[in-house]
């Protein structure tokens, strides 16, 4: 049996982390948060959270910093916003788990291997470069660094989609592919000049 | 008391003819008690005429029905097998009346609350029904035409408490034209809310909207106010309540005393030394001194305890010399008992705060930082000791703030209930004490209690606000540091229950919210007044939902805080209620009392004295001429003390004969 | 009526039924549809976990270049659908994301002005042409075939008011003008675990078979379709989802790819060759003769 000490001092909190997260864009509300639950009973993915989103929301707001990124929730949560329609304190839910993810992967709060950031990461060069995604290809991204193995299994449904016409080879991409180039620079660029 | 028509008292002479109705209270009683066969059994009792059931019959048709029979079948004698007489005995008696009957001459059997409530084996249920019946039907035959009294009210009210229920009663009352006396025991009115500096959930200012009333209290033609006074005795019945009154001296002669206060300017003790009652001890007050800058009345008092005339006789007395020709000042004041009779009363008396020494896992007493809910209340307010600022028994200025919830409430081990307003309060003072020290402030509570109209709004815009709110009843307050950052600092240990892990928070402060409790003297006072109390020591309504503000005995009502927690908007709501209710009985200027006094049969009376003592009402007096004892009918309350303590058994009750009680004894045992 | 289309990237790829079927409908119902001129990728739902900003301005590019063009968009996708509302409505909410959007929109020459209307085909069918236009068209009911519509997370969550975002009816009442009998189905609009099976594949697997026990359970032949994720989740898995005792078999169409047949497409022009479960048999069975 491995015992850890579970009591938490106030020195464990990050009063910092508690001020970004209500007044990062969605988290406006957070501090309303009834604790009633209604997120946690209405999410889907919640029969797999180490923390539910109720709990994300106390934990958040309090400032335990450690707990909430290490969370797999943030992971797990699908964006259906099943939570966010239902909240009746009208709390931008989906939009923390967003704002919690990001926080994550800047902060590399997350497990080696891990696909969603790689998968999100992947996305995004693939964007930069052709304006638009090839889903077999990201795919195949994806697993390359994420787990070879499943590629392997997935062949056959690979396959099967190439014969139907949905899967190709070929590269999607637009016409003025400099312009996204300048888009992403030109947010980059304002990013730092705002601090956002 | 009004005559009984010799017709009425011949029809009672007469055979009995007597009417049996069963009720089926829809499926509450016909779903247990077999109906059909009570009907059928009570036809072949001897005297009875009709025996009928109806779905309801209370309903007008089912009134209509007995009304009819009584005129059809020429009955004299009724019997209705229902509910409780609490709920429709009144709704029966009319019946007869209206048919002609004497009200009295009907009997009441209750198979409801009696039977089909409490059985479930329906054969049981209404064999049980059968032997009351039968026992009612003995019973009626004996009923005696009896008539109710009028007594007269006197319009006067007296109002037991000066706190804002007391004030709201008696300005109610006053304003509609009548007499109040307002009683109050300290040296001023005002009560608890006094001492707040905002109330919620609005956070107005509570001087701001309590000191008009209390001045208006203070200059009313109407209202007698005396303050620093007791009731000490209570006697009378509804209407006619002979009440004394103690008051206790103040030394100075409140007719004379223009509240100047030069006096306590110019004592001997230069600087202030005893602690200041009003201010729970956080400051110092004079021996002769105001209670606060807004007391009503605006007159001093002299505290005998400390005043160094009363306990030497050697002060050079610079207060007498400041009053100078207003001569105020008297040491020689003497209690006076007042007399005073009234029609109604209304008693207010409040609450007091749990005292957290019984939790001693909370440090009060221990840690100079850990203060009640009360204190910190004076601490914040603009005119208390601090002027508002809150400054810590340590004199600083505290970063980080605990308030705890339910302190001697929700517990087993101190007080069961909710204190109703603790929740509310406790987000009164996070804002206030954020707002004052910019601290870092955290709530701890069990469930946050918020039911009232822009209550739950508050508690939203506290959360806004950026208080913290830890869900979990705290275990323990100590000064014991487990880590660097505890050092010097209490430490608060509690499971935070939404984040499912124990916390040690740190804090400069820690406030205690402590629930309310009954007045430590609730059970004199009730004793006094002649009501009851809940096993809590709360005074007890007559009814919880529809007679909140009466209680068992007629013309005493109770207001605010005494009756149970509650708010100062719930407070003033039943303060109104209570001078409504005494306002109904002044207006009807008559009550009407039930004629179940005792008589005496003069002939069979001893002379033996036994029951005048025994009477709580000293309703019986001794005629020295005729050597009897006799029974004074408006007094009498018809309790039968001295009926069962009688030796020679010359006392009989109305309506409560031995004959009809040794009737109705049979009747139930006659299925043997 | 005309309208910019944005396909956006699914619908090129293994959504290719979708579009195909899609164009179909509009075109039997004479709406012109234009694609949007050289669009490009929303940034979709996986965009944002890493650089919200930088997805907003991916979506305002193609939002600006509709506005330019002086046409509201037809957004078929949900993922589409929801990131495009979405980032009207953040541009619209928070002045700093106007500000970094716009200044990315100039720096290529464009701008917006919050003048485009984002529309999905279930709004446009719905409330444009409207059921008793549509149930005039229909060439062949779908007479006997019960249908469980299936709306997913995106659609009507959470910005959408063409519909009741607890309880979307729109679908429902589209197929039963073309005929088909819509079954009890109350996971409608439970995530399917979009891109879950792909990274966390035993918990979007689980997702996924929820939706498709609970259509059998209560005895739907097809599962219809708003969102080409869906589609594939819960087409591509089926042989997992079930198991020996209870297999599953289900057909997953586009709810386009039913109206079109029923307003008289051919099979082939609207992609059913594309899917991985046949749809065919069962319409043979229910003798719906389509063209
Ligand atoms: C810390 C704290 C903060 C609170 N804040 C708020 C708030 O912000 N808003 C709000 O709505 N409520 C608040 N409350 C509740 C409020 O105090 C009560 O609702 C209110 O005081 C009840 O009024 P009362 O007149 O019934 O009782 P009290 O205020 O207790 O007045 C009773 C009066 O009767 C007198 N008395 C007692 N016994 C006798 C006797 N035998 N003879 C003569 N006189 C007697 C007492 O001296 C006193 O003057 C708070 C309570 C506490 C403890
Ligand atoms: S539904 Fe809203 S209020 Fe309730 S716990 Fe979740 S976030 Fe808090
Ligand atoms: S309003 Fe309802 S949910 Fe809220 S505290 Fe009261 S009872 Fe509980």
């Amino acid at each position: 049996m491995e015992l850890k000490r579970t009591v938490k001092f106030e020195a464990d909190r990050d009063p910092e982390f508690a001020r970004w997260i209500s007044h990062t864009v969605g988290g406006e509300r957070i501090r309303h948060c009834l604790q009633c639950g209604l997120c946690s009973g209405s999410c889907p993915l919640s029969l797999y959270m180490d923390y539910t989103p109720r709990r994300l929301m106390h934990l958040s707001r309090e400032g335990f910093k450690e707990e909430v990124l290490s969370s797999s929730s943030i992971w797990l949560c699908t964006a259906c916003y099943a939570c966010m329609v239902e909240c009746p304190k009208k709390i931008n839910i989906t939009h923390l788990m967003y704002a919690l993810k990001q926080r994550a992967i800047e902060e590399r709060f997350y497990p080696k291997r891990f696909p969603i950031p790689v998968m999100a990461q992947q996305f995004s060069r693939m964007v930069r470069g052709s304006g638009r995604i090839t889903e077999s290809w990201l795919i195949v991204r994806v697993f390359l660094r994420t787990a070879i193995w499943r590629l392997l299994g997935m062949s056959g449904l690979g396959l099967r989609l190439f014969r139907a016409g949905r899967m190709t080879l070929k590269p999607e991409k637009i016409e003025r592919r400099a312009e996204i180039i300048s888009m992403l620079d030109s947010v980059a660029a304002t990013r730092k000049e705002l601090a956002l | 008391m009004p005559e009984i028509p010799s017709s009425a008292i011949e029809s009672s002479r007469e055979r009995p003819r007597i009417g049996v109705y069963v009720c089926h209270c829809g499926t509450n009683i016909a779903g247990i008690v077999d109906v059909r066969a009570i009907v059928e059994f009570a036809a072949k009792l001897p005297g009875v005429v009709v025996s009928r059931d109806y779905k309801y019959m209370c309903s007008d048709p089912g009134q209509a029905l007995i009304q009819q029979d009584i005129a059809e079948h020429h009955l004299n004698r009724v019997i209705v097998a229902s509910c409780s007489p609490l709920l429709h005995e009144a709704t029966f008696r009319r019946v007869l009346s209206r048919a002609g009957l004497n009200a009295f001459l009907l009997q009441m059997v209750n198979i409801r609350e009696h039977v089909s409530w409490v059985h479930l084996n329906q054969r049981e249920a209404t064999e049980k029904t059968k032997d009351l019946v039968r026992a009612a039907v003995r019973r009626v035959s004996l009923h005696k035409p009896l008539q109710k009294r009028r007594v007269s009210i006197n319009p006067h009210v007296l109002v037991v408490g000066g706190g804002i229920a007391g004030i709201h009663a008696a300005l109610t009352l006053a304003e509609a034209g009548k007499q109040v006396y307002l009683v109050e025991r300290e040296p001023t009115i005002g009560g608890h809310m006094a001492k707040f500096d905002k109330t919620f959930p609005t956070l107005d200012c509570a001087a701001c909207i309590l000191t008009p009333k209390m001045t208006a209290v203070g200059s009313h033609p109407r209202i007698h106010l005396w303050t620093y006074s007791e009731v000490v005795r209570v006697e009378g019945y509804v209407g006619n309540y002979k009440v004394k009154v103690r008051r206790k001296p103040r030394y100075v002669i409140e007719d004379l005393c223009l509240g100047c206060q030069e006096c306590v300017t110019a004592c001997v003790y230069k600087e202030a030394k005893n602690p200041d009652e009003f201010n729970l001890g956080l400051s110092k007050r004079k021996p002769v001194y105001l209670p606060f800058p807004q007391a009503v009345p605006q007159k001093v008092v002299i505290d005998p305890q400390t005043c160094i005339q009363f306990k030497s006789g050697k002060c050079k007395k610079t207060c007498v010399e400041a009053c100078g020709d207003r001569k105020a000042i008297d040491f020689t004041q003497k209690e006076t008992i007042e007399d005073i009779e009234v029609g109604t009363i209304i008693l207010a008396t409040g609450f007091k705060t749990f005292d957290p020494v019984r939790n001693p896992y909370y440090g009060y007493g221990r840690y100079a930082n850990v203060y009640t809910s009360l204190e910190v209340e004076r601490l914040i307010n603009a005119s208390g000791p601090t002027a508002g600022e809150i400054v810590l028994r340590d004199g600083g200025q505290p970063k980080a703030v605990g308030i705890i919830h339910c302190v001697g409430s929700r517990d087993a081990n101190t007080n069961r209930w909710c204190s109703k307003v603790c929740c509310m309060y406790s987000l009164k003072l996070a804002h206030l004490i954020k707002e004052r020290t910019g601290a870092e402030v955290y709530n701890f509570y069990i469930d946050m209690r918020t039911p009232g109209k822009g209550y739950e709004e508050f508690y939203d815009r506290l959360l806004d606000e950026g208080v913290h709110f830890v869900r979990g009843r705290v275990a323990e307050v100590s000064d014991w540091a487990t880590h660097p950052s505890e050092k010097g600092r209490l430490v608060i240990r509690v499971e935070d229950t939404l984040a499912a892990f124990v916390r040690r928070i740190p804090v400069d402060m820690v406030v205690l919210s402590v629930g309310m409790e009954p007045q430590p003297d609730a059970q004199d006072v009730r004793r006094l007044f002649n009501i009851s109390c809940s096993t809590e020591g709360w005074f007890l309504e007559r009814h919880p939902k529809l007679a909140p503000v009466s209680t068992f005995t007629e013309g005493v009502y109770i207001a605010g805080a005494c009756q149970g927690p509650k708010d100062i908007p719930d407070s003033v709501a039943q303060a109104g209620a209570a001078a409504a209710e005494a306002m109904a009985l002044i207006d009807a200027q008559f009550v009407e009392l039930e004629p179940y006094t005792a008589f005496i049969s003069e002939d069979q009376c001893s002379g033996c004295k036994t029951c005048i003592p025994l009477c709580p009402y000293q309703a019986i007096s001794y005629m020295e001429e005729k050597k009897k004892a006799a029974i004074n009918e408006v007094l009498c309350k018809g309790c039968g003390t001295c009926v069962a303590g009688c030796p020679s058994g010359s006392i009989q009750q109305n309506f409560f004969e031995d004959e009809e009680i040794f009737e109705e004894i049979e009747g139930v045992l006659a299925y043997a | 009526m005309k309208y910019a289309y944005y396909p956006g990237c699914s619908l090129r790829g293994t959504g290719r039924a979708y579009e195909e079927s899609l164009l179909a409908v509009f075109q039997a119902l004479e709406i012109d549809l234009q694609e949007l001129e050289d669009w490009n990728c929303c940034g979709a739902t996986t965009y944002m976990s890493v650089d919200e900003l930088t997805s907003y301005a991916l979506a305002a590019r193609n939002l600006a270049l509709a506005e330019r063009d002086h046409m509201n968009v037809v957004a078929p996708c949900a993922a589409c659908y929801l990131v495009l509302n979405k980032t009207q409505r953040y541009m619209h909410d928070y002045p700093d994301i106007k500000l970094v959007v716009s200044r990315a929109l100039a720096a290529i020459g464009l701008h917006y002005d919050d003048h485009v209307q984002v529309r999905h085909p279930l709004d446009i069918l719905l409330h444009e042409v409207g059921l008793k236009a549509i149930a005039a068209k229909v060439k062949t009911p779908l007479k006997g075939l019960q249908v469980a519509p299936y709306y997913g997370c995106q659609i009507v969550r959470p910005y959408a008011t063409f519909d009741d975002q607890r309880n979307p009816t729109s679908m429902d009442r589209l197929l039963e003008a073309c005929g088909a009998k819509i079954v009890h189905y109350p996971l409608k609009t439970r995530c399917c675990g979009g891109s879950q099976k792909g990274t966390l594949p035993e918990i979007g697997l689980e997702l996924i078979r929820h939706l498709l026990t609970e259509a059998q359970n209560n005895g739907a032949d097809v599962i219809a379709t708003v969102c080409p994720l869906c589609q594939f989740n819960l087409e591509c898995f089926q042989k997992e989802a079930g198991n020996h005792n209870h297999p599953i078999s289900m057909p997953v169409l586009y709810f386009t790819q039913l109206m079109a047949l029923a307003l008289g497409a051919s099979g082939e022009a609207i992609g059913l060759q594309r899917s991985l479960i046949p749809i065919e048999p069962l319409l043979a069975r229910k003798e719906i003769a389509y063209a």
